[in-house]
């Protein structure tokens, strides 16, 4: 079987020096494909997330995308390569206008970025009503649109989200993941790492449900929402 | 805490650098840089205190310290009666005034619910309130100023033991601190920075300006001194035999012995900080300073008062500065509020603090006789340096005068190199904190 | 009641002197703005670089003046401007170089890097006065004056006179122009837009591939350009004494913390808000509100609020006064 479009394979480190938080953890993501990591609270989702992206240094296993291996890279060059990343807090430049933060986005791109821009304004019409406003003086929904946006503007291969829907009203939520399937739809891979797993199993592909830093289940999103087991340990019955 | 052999090996090759100027330069020289090191010292260990102890930025050393000088003419002047005649009441009266509208204005900013009606209310409090004081205050300032302005023209002091001023300096410079903290404190952090910087440029305005209170540019000389002085030395027979004995001339040796007069006080005064503030350093209260130093959140989580320990870390420590102004004061005779200058009082206080070891009370010691040393020695090494290079031109040329006269400015390069070699090198001083 | 001799006397003595004064203080606290968004420190050597830049602009103009070399009417300082400029970018970008850089990497505390900023404040101040003394230098030519006090008189009729100096109109017109080409170059280009994400995110910068070295750079070069012009027009319009460019430390640190350190538009009104109450509180208003004053009222006092000495003083109670009410400045700097 080819290798999928970006896959973090048996990756074992943490921050720093420090202790290992992940043991021989695997992530991956098919194109076009919406990949999902839940788990409880201190599992290490984000920072296997952030181990994919190259935050985190890694003891063992390899990170590959389209097939390179990309292990040793520095998120930077990561994001050359055609990873967009969206942090979880500060993900977007409060005092800069929503224009301006797309154009920020795309910083690393010479050809003409109007294009592209106008796929994210098309998929985010609010923001491009709101293209000459402070990206700070937002609500937080629109922040995340922004933040998505802002990730969309090198045109990767692949977009990383880190809990997208935190703090957020339900509403807004939906209507965010909904946004997200567009995304998928386009041909871009997602990873995302999400609190609400059932929402967010709903929508994905392939599940990872993470426990202490390993992989205790991973299925199609589908499978693991009707896995009796899941259900009882990880989505409250 | 205990000194290392290390530390002591460093005071003790410090000892014998001053040993070599007594030796090769004059005795008189070495005196003069041990004496002022002294001061310097306290002056860092004030500094220490806030910075090493606390973390807290005071860039207003020098208005401390002035503040401290203006205490010696305070208290060991005499008072001036046709001056006191003349408007003495009028300006404590005025002083009042003063007092009374700011802390009416800070009544109403109290009592009244915040909007433009209290904004308005202070400002109108203030405007009448500056428009009667100026009225009392006015008058009385010329008057007073018009008593024989040559000599005096202020109202003089108080006419008590100079030694006494030494803590009264420090309560004043702790007074001045505690206004200082009481706005700024708790602010923001850069806050106290600007602050004292403020404060400091004020303290030396007023000094300049207020005539009345200490004749401003004019300077007050002949102030009374703590040890006799070099004239009065002469006459003694056993200072006369001593200079039969060392080889030295009469004059020479009532200076040297007046020196070490000062030496011996400072050095007692230093001796009591150290002890003290050592103390204070290992005790439970010296703990819970650094505590909040390193970790002010979890500091304040664990219930501590944060600002109220800042604030009287900053008052302490301002004292001590306060005090080491008057000691200097003291010690020249006189007060020139020309002379005062942040670069010397505020900015290289702050180079000895960082060389000799932040934190460290020992360490803030060593940097101001190392800094010091060299504040004193640069200048004539500079000036060797350019006789060196310049010996080939023409005697009268321009280049050579000019390289000649910027001798004078070799300190300053070499303290900020000094400085930014500490701070890349040797970030923690020459005797680091423990 | 003389209303338009007293306008004439305010503007004379009040207005246009703090016009100049406040550009020049805005153009100083730009940089520091500046400083402190992208390197995220107070740079305590705003007032002695400036010294510094000024001296070098000093010796473009005597070695313009000794060669014959001129722009009259202008003075021939706005020629050696230039020079300056180099001399100060390649300058800075040394200091940050051998200092600041190492401290970036071991990411140093704000606090070590003030030090280090106080250490570069010694070295500067030492080579200013290696170079030009302590003394004033005066490095004024051209035509001194648009228009004299008499030429006013003569051509109004007015009792009151009134000057414009052509340092102090220069100085307006080139503070106006390089605020409106900063703010552009912020606002409108992309390493001006690359520096003010460096300012809001830094992370976020970085992941965008923006490179903070190159950033750091450019913010160096504006700083260099904008203390070369607040120190030379500062010199032309009062004489060049390093000291005084010291003491102007605190007067810019007052104007970029009251705008709201970080925003460069509250620098500028900073700026014009200190220099207007320092002139304002210390003038001697009683020649104004003798021309206002109905006949046999006039004032008899100075009806100077305080003397000129405690301008220092007026600048640290604005200071007190803003923060007390609004601790992030006019416009919303930020708390360090």
């Amino acid at each position: 079987m080819a290798d999928p479009v970006l896959i973090g394979e048996n990756m074992t480190g943490g921050y720093g020096n420090g202790p290992d938080i992940l043991h021989d953890c695997t992530i991956a993501v098919e194109k076009g494909q919406i990949a999902v990591i839940v788990g409880p609270n201190g599992a290490g989702k984000s920072t296997a997330m952030k181990a994919v992206f190259g935050m985190l240094n890694l003891r063992q296993g390899s990170v590959r995308l389209g097939g390179d291996d990309i292990t040793a890279l520095t998120p930077q060059a990561r994001v050359r390569k055609g990873m967009g990343f969206v942090p979880q807090t500060s993900n977007i430049f409060p005092s800069m206008t929503v224009e301006e933060n797309l154009e920020m986005g795309a910083f690393i791109r010479d050809d003409d970025i109007g294009s592209t821009m106008e796929q994210v304004y098309t998929l985010f019409p609010i923001l491009r009503d709101k293209r000459r406003q402070a990206a700070g003086e937002l609500s937080g929904g629109q922040r995340q649109q922004v933040a998505v946006g802002r990730a969309l503007m090198t045109q990767p291969t692949v977009l990383m989200l880190d809990e997208p829907t935190a703090g957020v009203s339900p509403i807004v939520m939906d209507e965010l993941f909904d946004r997200i399937i567009e995304i998928a739809r386009t041909g871009i891979s997602i990873l995302m790492v999400e609190q609400n797993a059932r929402q967010a199993l709903g929508i994905a592909d392939k599940g990872y449900v993470m426990v202490q830093g390993e992989n205790r289940y991973t299925d199609t999103g589908e499978a693991l929402l009707a896995d009796p087991e899941v259900r009882k340990s990880f989505l409250g019955g | 805490m205990s000194l290392t052999a290390r530390d002591l090996g460093l005071f003790a090759i410090m000892g014998a650098v001053l040993a070599m100027v007594a030796m090769f330069q004059s005795p008189q020289l070495a005196i003069t840089i041990l004496n002022m090191s002294l001061i310097s010292a306290i002056m860092a260990l004030g500094v220490n205190m806030q910075w090493g102890y606390a973390g807290l930025f005071n860039v207003g050393i020098m208005g401390f310290t002035a503040v401290g000088g203006l205490a010696v003419v305070l208290i060991a002047m005499p008072p001036v009666p046709e001056a006191w005649a003349a408007g003495g009441l009028g300006i404590l009266l005025g002083l009042m005034l003063g007092v009374a509208t700011i802390l009416a204005a800070v009544l109403v900013y109290k009592r009244m619910s915040p909007g433009a009606l209290r904004g308005l209310a202070i400002f109108a409090v203030l405007v009448v309130g500056y428009f009667i004081t100026s009225q009392v205050f006015g008058p009385a300032k010329q008057a007073v100023e018009a008593v024989n302005p040559a000599a005096t023209g202020y109202l003089g002091g108080a006419n008590l033991p100079v030694i006494l001023s030494w803590p009264v300096g420090a309560v004043f410079a702790a007074g001045v601190a505690w206004l200082v903290g009481k706005v700024s404190l708790g602010l923001r952090s850069d806050y106290l920075a600007i602050a004292t910087l403020g404060i400091s440029e004020i303290v030396i305005a007023v000094l300049k300006h207020e005539r009345w209170l200490a004749r401003g540019v004019n300077n007050v000389t002949g102030i009374d001194r703590p040890v006799p002085r070099p004239v009065d030395l002469q006459p003694q027979p056993w200072v006369q035999s001593l200079a039969d004995t060392m080889g030295w001339s009469l004059s020479q040796t009532a200076s040297i012995v007046s020196g070490l007069g000062y030496s011996v006080l400072f050095l007692i005064v230093l001796g009591i900080l150290i002890w003290l503030a050592e103390r204070a350093l290992n005790s439970p209260w010296g703990r819970m300073m650094r505590a909040i130093r390193d970790n002010e959140v979890s500091a304040r989580a664990m219930g501590k008062d944060v600002t109220r320990r800042h604030l009287m870390i900053f008052v302490l420590g301002s004292a001590v500065c306060g005090l080491a102004g008057a000691m200097m004061v003291s010690m020249d005779g006189q007060l020139t509020p020309g002379s005062y200058e942040p670069l010397r009082f505020t900015f290289l206080i702050w180079v000895m603090v960082i060389v000799g070891g932040s934190g460290n009370n020992w360490g803030s010691v060593l940097g101001a006789f190392v800094i010091w040393f060299l504040w004193v020695q640069v200048e004539p090494a500079g000036r060797w340096v350019m006789e060196t290079i310049t010996s080939n031109m023409d005697v009268g040329s321009d280049l050579r005068r000019h390289l000649l006269d910027s001798a004078a400015y070799m300190r300053l390069l070499t303290m900020g190199v000094a400085l930014l070699l500490m701070l890349r090198f040797a970030p923690r001083g020459l005797i680091p904190e423990r | 009641m003389e209303p338009l001799n007293a306008l004439v006397s305010v503007t004379n003595f009040m207005l246009i002197p703090a016009l100049a004064y406040g550009s020049q203080l805005a153009l100083g606290a730009l940089g520091i703005t500046l400083i402190f968004s992208i390197l995220r420190f107070a740079h305590f050597a705003h007032g002695d670089t400036m010294a510094l830049g000024t001296a070098a602009v000093i010796g473009g103009t005597f070695f313009f003046q000794s060669q014959g070399i001129g722009i009259s009417p202008l003075p021939t300082a706005l020629l050696a401007i230039p020079i300056g400029i180099v001399v100060m970018i390649l300058y800075l970008l040394a200091a940050d170089r051998m200092v600041y850089r190492y401290f970036r990497k071991v990411k140093a505390k704000p606090l070590t890097f003030v030090m280090a900023s106080l250490g570069v404040m010694f070295v500067t101040n030492g080579l200013t006065r290696l170079f030009m003394g302590v003394g004033e230098t005066r490095f004024e030519d051209g035509e001194r004056f648009i228009f004299t006090v008499r030429e006013f008189r003569e051509f109004t009729g007015l009792a009151e006179g009134m000057a414009l100096r052509s340092a102090q109109a220069i100085t307006i017109i080139t503070a106006l122009v390089v605020m409106v080409i900063l703010f552009w170059f912020l606002n409108r280009t992309r390493a001006g837009k690359s520096m003010r994400a460096y300012s809001d995110n830094e992370d976020l910068a970085l992941l965008s591939g923006i490179n903070p070295e190159r950033v750091v750079v450019i913010t160096w070069t504006i700083t260099a350009i904008l203390l070369v012009l607040a120190g030379t027009l500062y010199g032309l319009d009062k004489g060049f004494r390093p000291f005084n460019y010291f003491q102007l430390l605190l007067p810019m640190f007052a104007a970029a913390i009251l705008g709201g350190l970080g925003s460069p538009l509250g620098a500028i009104v900073g700026a014009y808000v200190v220099a207007f109450a320092e002139l304002g509180i210390t003038f001697a208003w009683r020649r104004v509100f003798s021309y206002l004053a109905p006949e046999g009222m006039e004032p008899t006092s100075m009806m100077q609020l305080l003397p000129v000495d405690y301008k220092f003083a007026v600048t640290f109670a604005i200071l007190v006064i803003v923060l007390l009410f609004r601790p992030t400045g006019i416009f919303r700097g930020k708390v360090i």
